[in-house]
């Protein structure tokens, strides 16, 4: 029988040929790669699309889709196409610095969309302003996000920031409620310590004290050990800052114990099935948000209604966008930095930077924007811009207008 | 008041904890291996309870049957397809194969059921009730002295039945057993059902205090390996009381110091066990004779 090695039957002409082949072949497909690259503006989205709060990576990415279409209708940013890369964060730090990683390094894109989780987010802007990248928080609203202290900062944001909405939830606690000796029961995370960081400063700013702060875990069954400390330290308010499932653990709670306390709460509960999950009570909570269809009558608001409902079918009433917040806050931010890449002209990163900058005014779905960003505020939103809602009938309606 | 709510939110827990702790047991006692996927079994539980009784809209206790015999075939497939190819093998194999299988559970559930959590309905949880001055739902009553009645009844079953006398068999001698004319395989499979069933309950006596999601069992399948560790693998009561221990130290310490300290102690609590009393708190040392 031959032993004889595979390679000493192939002759020394067949092997180059072959990989003659395969180099050739690879170089196709990489210059058709690239021309494809070029003839596109390739936006990446980095949001959870799985998970309890798969609801808001949704969000995010219809307000966005909307917009491309729009701008797609009109031939698009810098006469090319707008695609839209996706990737699933997971609510996973580490798994969203490794999409960053990926869409800025192999994708090539422009500006990067953030998604609901400041954890997700904090992790990474280090990255995004080391590579010169663009940034866009249409939702996460911890503070640090744009604030976070580069000298070359490339995080942007059109969406609610802790510290003002901190300021603003202290503002309503007392005017409405009546509140001295308030309590906070946060999420155990780093978007519940910049809520406790905001909290503190802005009931220090009206010399109030309050009554303890007390956190919660996502998987926390029963919260009522957390409330009774609050309750027995004399709190008269409750600031909660969670997203849905503890929210709602929170609320359940509260009725478990027949504590009727007023419960002013950041926009976490709007994220999904909050008024499913907590139950009755969960009508009673107070929640701040950036946007509302529900009694929203202006004919940008009606439009873009309309185009939802046109491209997605399972939307019927006002009721099947929630949260809208992430919808508009997502719309609004595509369609700024679709003006930031035309002013910079290209989709360098350090000239988008600029874009952003000299940005005039824009008429958008939330309001219209005069400068919305300079070197010194990277937030296009502002306390003036928050409205406080309440779910009934699991719709969220405004309870005040911004 | 601190003191009274934090023991009916423990006791409650404790029990949820215990009853998934029992099907550790049941499966160690009978075969030496353990199904690592009780996490996903009891979210299994809640989401097949939740889709025949309030998707399909089952009378709840049809429902309840329907999603617990399914848990139990679930767990005769644990047995046949996870844990006997290892066992055969000599291999431990099996320990990842329950992880993986309770992980791909998971995401299957994940696509099927839906990426949100539900509120899962419960006359039991609807109007609060006030004991002590404290307020607690009448199933959070329910739900330890279920845990309790399905410890007792696994102890009465294997201290007082033949079947017991078997199982006890099939773990101490099973070729011996094998040679009297038992079916250890059949026993062997019927222990993961048990054990998968006892986590449906659990899921489902939960689920209206908690929610239904595709990860809803995770953290408390790593908490009640916790518990069946400290209470001793090989002792019915000793995990469940075990399991009380653990939810009311959990509730004590997040009353008293609170949330941001509960795992630590805890898991902490579970370290000093294992140090001074290895077997578990009512576990006892395997003797093997050579």
């Amino acid at each position: 029988m031959s032993t004889k090695p595979l390679f000493s039957k192939l002759s020394r002409r067949a092997l180059l040929c072959a990989a003659g082949c395969a180099v050739a072949t690879a170089m196709t497909f990489s210059l058709v790669h690239t021309a494809k690259a070029d003839d596109t503006i390739k936006i990446g989205l980095i949001a959870t699309l799985s998970g309890p709060s798969a609801k808001s990576g949704e969000a995010i990415t219809r307000g966005l889709e909307v917009a491309i279409d729009e701008l797609n209708a009109a031939g698009g940013i810098l006469g090319k196409q707008v695609e839209l890369l996706s990737r699933d964060d997971e609510s996973n730090p580490a798994k969203g610095l490794t999409a960053a990683r990926e869409l800025v390094q192999r994708e090539k894109v422009a500006v990067v969309f953030g998604g609901l989780q400041t954890p997700v987010s904090l992790a990474m802007v280090p990255y995004f302003n080391q590579v010169k990248t663009p940034f866009m928080g249409p939702w996460a609203a911890g503070t640090p996000v744009t604030k976070n202290g580069a000298e070359e900062n490339y995080i942007f944001r059109v969406s609610a920031v802790d510290e003002l909405v901190d300021i603003a939830l202290v503002d309503r606690a007392v005017a409405v409620h009546g509140s001295k000796l308030p309590g906070m029961i946060l999420i155990n995370n780093p978007w519940g310590e910049s809520n406790e960081k905001g909290l503190r400063a802005a009931l220090s700013a009206r010399n109030m004290e309050y009554a303890g702060i007390e956190k919660i875990e996502g998987s926390d069954v029963d919260v009522v050990p957390q409330l009774t400390r609050l309750k027995e330290a004399g709190a008269d308010t409750l600031f909660m800052v969670a997203n849905v499932d503890p929210s709602a653990q929170v609320i359940k709670s509260l009725e478990r114990m027949g504590w009727q306390v007023p419960v002013v709460s950041h926009w976490g509960p709007a994220g999904g099935r909050f008024s499913e999950l907590a139950g009755p009570r969960g009508e009673e909570v107070e929640m701040i948000q950036t946007f509302t269809f529900s009694g929203n009558m202006t004919d940008k608001a009606k439009d873009v209604f309309a185009k939802l409902q046109a491209k997605y079918p399972e939307i019927e009433t006002i009721k099947d966008v929630t949260p809208a917040v992430g919808v508009a806050n997502a719309y609004d931010a595509m369609h700024l930095t679709a003006l930031a890449i035309e002013n910079a002209g290209s989709t360098d990163g350090p000239a988008i930077r600029q874009g952003f900058y000299d940005i005039e005014t824009h008429a958008g779905l939330i309001k219209t924007y005069q400068n919305p960003f300079s070197p010194d505020v990277h937030d296009a939103l502002g306390p003036e811009d928050y409205l406080f809602t309440r779910f009934i009938d699991g719709e969220i309606v405004p309870i005040t207008t911004n | 008041m601190l003191i009274t709510s934090a023991l009916i939110t423990g006791i409650a827990l404790g029990a949820m904890y215990g009853l998934l702790a029992l099907g550790f047991h049941i499966t160690y006692a009978v075969s030496n291996t353990v199904n690592f996927s009780q996490g996903a079994s009891m979210m299994l539980g809640a989401v097949l309870g939740y889709t025949f009784g309030v998707t399909l809209s089952w009378p709840m206790p049809l429902a309840i049957l329907a999603a617990l015999f399914w848990c139990g075939v679930f767990g005769l497939a644990v047995e046949r397809f996870l844990v006997r190819p290892f066992v055969a093998r000599g291999s431990n194999g099996w320990l990842m194969a329950t992880i993986a299988g309770g992980i791909i559970l998971e995401n299957v559930v994940l696509f099927t059921f839906g990426k949100e959590p539900r509120a899962f309905p419960s006359d039991l949880a609807k109007e609060p009730i006030q004991v002590f001055g404290a307020g607690a739902y009448p199933l959070q009553f329910v739900i330890p002295v279920t845990g309790l009645a399905i410890a007792a009844g696994l102890w009465l079953v294997m201290h007082h039945t033949k079947i017991g006398t078997a199982m006890r068999a099939v773990v101490q001698r099973p070729e011996a057993a094998r040679l009297m004319g038992v079916d250890t395989q059949w026993f062997i499979a019927g222990s993961f059902a048990v054990s998968t069933v006892l986590a449906g309950i659990a899921g489902m006596l939960i689920a209206p205090l908690f929610h239904v999601a595709a990860g809803m069992g995770t953290l408390f399948g790593v908490k009640a390996f916790a518990a069946a560790i400290i209470g001793g693998l090989h002792s019915a009561w000793g995990v469940m009381i075990a399991g009380l221990l653990y939810g009311i130290s959990e509730a004590l310490v997040t009353a008293f110091f609170g949330s941001s300290y509960t795992q630590i102690a805890s898991f902490s609590f579970v370290i000093l066990v294992l140090i001074f009393a290895p077997n578990g708190m009512f576990g006892r040392a395997a003797i093997q004779k050579v």
